[in-house]
């Protein structure tokens, strides 16, 4: 165990070069619906309960088959209405499951990242190749169904072990999900010396943890994410920046919730200089045109060069 | 490190569930369904008439708004029993003062230990649905089947005798069962359940013993869980259930398919006086809207079934 993974340089918010997002948009905005399959009676790992009650847990697996039943298609059509592309957060095994809702998001020209296969298989205690073949199968099997080449990565149930991104990054990917460090994309230092990023999740802002941990009202939900749109967009003047809305349909598509949800998206929708982009346009933008000198930078500061300030910022 | 290799198996990893029990459908596929008078939404009331034991195991968990503190929790005992006396009124007058119909799900003991609540109850022609014995005998996977079986028997013939009711409809503590509670039901007379919340319409349920109908009572909108659990407010909870039935209502009309809404109330905890107005509130809201339909449980799991193949 180590105090710090150390994946990542120290750079203060005010000491950044300035990110531009394509047209000149000053902030990247992006919604990641999880696309889940959690099992009634999977096996149990040593470090986490998949579920607090003896199986059957009838009213958590319920809650979350809610969401493949009732609650995509009804986020789909809202985000159909607005125009915006969802980057789904999916556990692989619901393209054997629910092969529609993949053909679903496929046709809207959805990006898929892995989530792992199920929501209740944990990373907690495998060992590398274990990890490595979990990664490897939920990234073919996104391929097989999708045609499409995982770009990133969100550990299922947020389980990870020390090499999880390692692991990833060997797998083709470029981005993860997993840092909550930063709203802006941030070099990730993967063994491999692989180009890999951080692109800005959130879970501040994700809707199972407002309504499960946090239990918000929906109203104030919606609230939340507008005020922290009006935040990020005044600060993306100075450089661009990303918000995230993470979304769980289980959660967030309940008739007393998807209303609040969706006049926040139409808030955000109403304003210009917002990129609507995916997941993986994100990191790729960012690799593209600020990885290298954001790398650089960070290599000459190791080195004992002076951190000068930052010419855009602050914010 | 590593793990069992059963872990990376996944022997349910197919088309469909990774269970028997209902087949796999998205609620927006199938076809619509109507409701009487061409309502849009189906209004299902369910008014839990509970007892929570002083004298609570708490195994495998405590059921929600059970006791609390180190044996006697007289704090809790009596706040519970608070809905059996007062609270049931106000929530009785509320429902009538705006014309909506409620189902009440009672626990058998209940039945037994206030026979004068349970004749009101019974004489108002409302619906009353099975809610096993007490709040501390839960359905859970660790429990033997025998156990289980005396527990449905006992509490389907109480109640039954006690109401002089068919008592078709079963929901469970807390939510909870065993791998075997559906063909228990099935087999001592059930004929629907509320207990899978993975929908916002009837569907079928299979069991080895034939079948059964989920109706799905949602938890995400029970007042326990927004107001106890959630600590929202009373008005916040009555806005939640507002935006709701507005949704729904607009939903219905978008797809022509009819909707369901089921509310979970609880007169211990809506029938206080600080609450009553928020759930009045409620009521005035459904009672305003246009094509609702409000019905017993068993009136909506009939209409769903007729229009069946």
């Amino acid at each position: 165990m180590r105090a710090d993974p150390e994946l990542y340089r120290y750079r203060a918010w005010d000491e950044r070069l300035p990110i531009r997002w394509p047209g000149g948009a000053r902030l990247a905005f992006w919604v990641a619906p999880n696309i889940e399959f959690y099992e009634l009676d999977p096996p149990p790992n040593p470090a986490r309960r998949a579920w607090p009650r003896p199986v059957p847990d009838v009213q958590g697996y319920a809650t979350r088959d809610y969401g493949n039943r009732v609650g995509h298609m009804r986020m789909m059509e809202l985000l159909d209405r607005f125009g915006v592309r969802g980057s789904v957060s999916l556990s692989a095994a619901v393209c054997d499951h629910h092969p529609e809702i993949i053909e679903m998001c496929a046709a809207r020209g959805w990006e898929f990242f892995s989530h792992g296969i199920y929501n209740t298989r944990y990373a907690y205690g495998m060992d590398e190749e274990q990890e490595r073949a979990m990664i490897e199968d939920s990234v073919a099997a996104v391929a097989r169904h999708t045609g499409q080449r995982c770009a990133g990565y969100l550990a299922p149930a947020l389980t990870h072990t020390e090499r999880t991104l390692d692991l990833f990054a060997e797998a083709g990917g470029i981005y993860t999900c997993d840092l909550f460090h930063d709203d802006q994309p941030t070099p990730v230092h993967v063994r491999s010396g692989k180009r890999f990023v951080s692109v800005p999740y959130s879970l501040e802002l994700n809707d199972t943890i407002a309504y499960v941990v946090n239990r918000i009202e929906p109203r104030r939900y919606g609230e939340m994410i507008k005020q922290a749109f009006d935040r990020l967009y005044r600060e993306g003047e100075q450089g661009g920046t990303v918000m995230c809305v993470p979304l769980h349909a289980y959660q967030v598509s309940h008739p007393h919730r998807l209303r609040a949800f969706e006049h926040a998206l139409e808030y955000v929708v109403g304003h210009d200089g917002v990129w609507f982009a995916t997941g993986a346009e994100i990191a790729e933008h960012y690799l593209a045109h600020y990885y290298d000198q954001d790398v650089a930078r960070a290599a000459g500061a190791a080195d004992g060069g002076v951190q000068e300030r930052s010419e855009g910022t602050p914010p | 490190m590593t793990l069992d290799a059963a872990h990376l198996r996944y022997p349910h990893r197919r088309r469909g569930m990774d269970h028997e029990r209902y087949a796999w459908s998205m609620l927006a596929e199938r076809p619509a369904v109507a409701w009487p008078g061409g309502a849009r939404l189906a209004l299902w009331v369910n008014v839990a008439v509970q007892f929570f034991p002083l004298d609570q195991v708490g195994k495998p968990f405590v059921p929600p708004g059970g006791m609390a503190t180190p044996y006697p929790d007289l704090r809790h005992f009596t706040l519970r029993e608070y809905g059996n006396r007062v609270g049931i009124v106000r929530c009785l007058n509320a429902l009538d003062a705006f014309g909506i119909r409620a189902t009440f799900a009672v626990n058998a003991a209940v039945a037994e230990r206030h026979p004068a609540l349970l004749e009101r109850l019974a004489a108002r022609g409302d619906e009353l649905v099975a809610s096993s014995w007490h709040m501390d005998t839960p359905h859970h996977g660790d429990m033997p089947i025998g156990d289980e079986r005396a527990l449905v028997e006992r509490s389907l013939s109480t109640l039954r005798r006690c109401s002089g009711q068919a008592v078709e409809g079963w929901v469970s503590p807390a939510g909870s069962q065993s791998l075997f509670t559906p063909e228990l039901l099935v087999e001592h007379g059930v004929r629907y359940m509320g207990d899978w919340i993975n929908d916002e319409l009837p569907y079928a349920f299979r069991t080895l013993s034939g079948e059964l109908v989920a109706l799905p009572l949602s938890l995400e909108l029970d007042d326990h869980f927004l107001i106890g659990t959630s600590l929202h407010s009373e008005w916040e909870y009555a806005t939640q259930v507002k935006d709701a039935c507005d949704y729904l209502v607009a939903e219905a009309e978008a797809t022509g398919g009819g909707r369901l809404l089921a509310l979970s109330i609880h007169p211990w905890l809506l029938g206080q006086p600080h609450r009553i107005g928020a759930f009045e509130s409620v009521l005035e809201h459904l009672a305003a809207t246009p094509g609702i339909w409000s019905a017993s449980a068993s009136e909506i799991v009939a209409a769903w079934r007729d229009q069946q193949d």
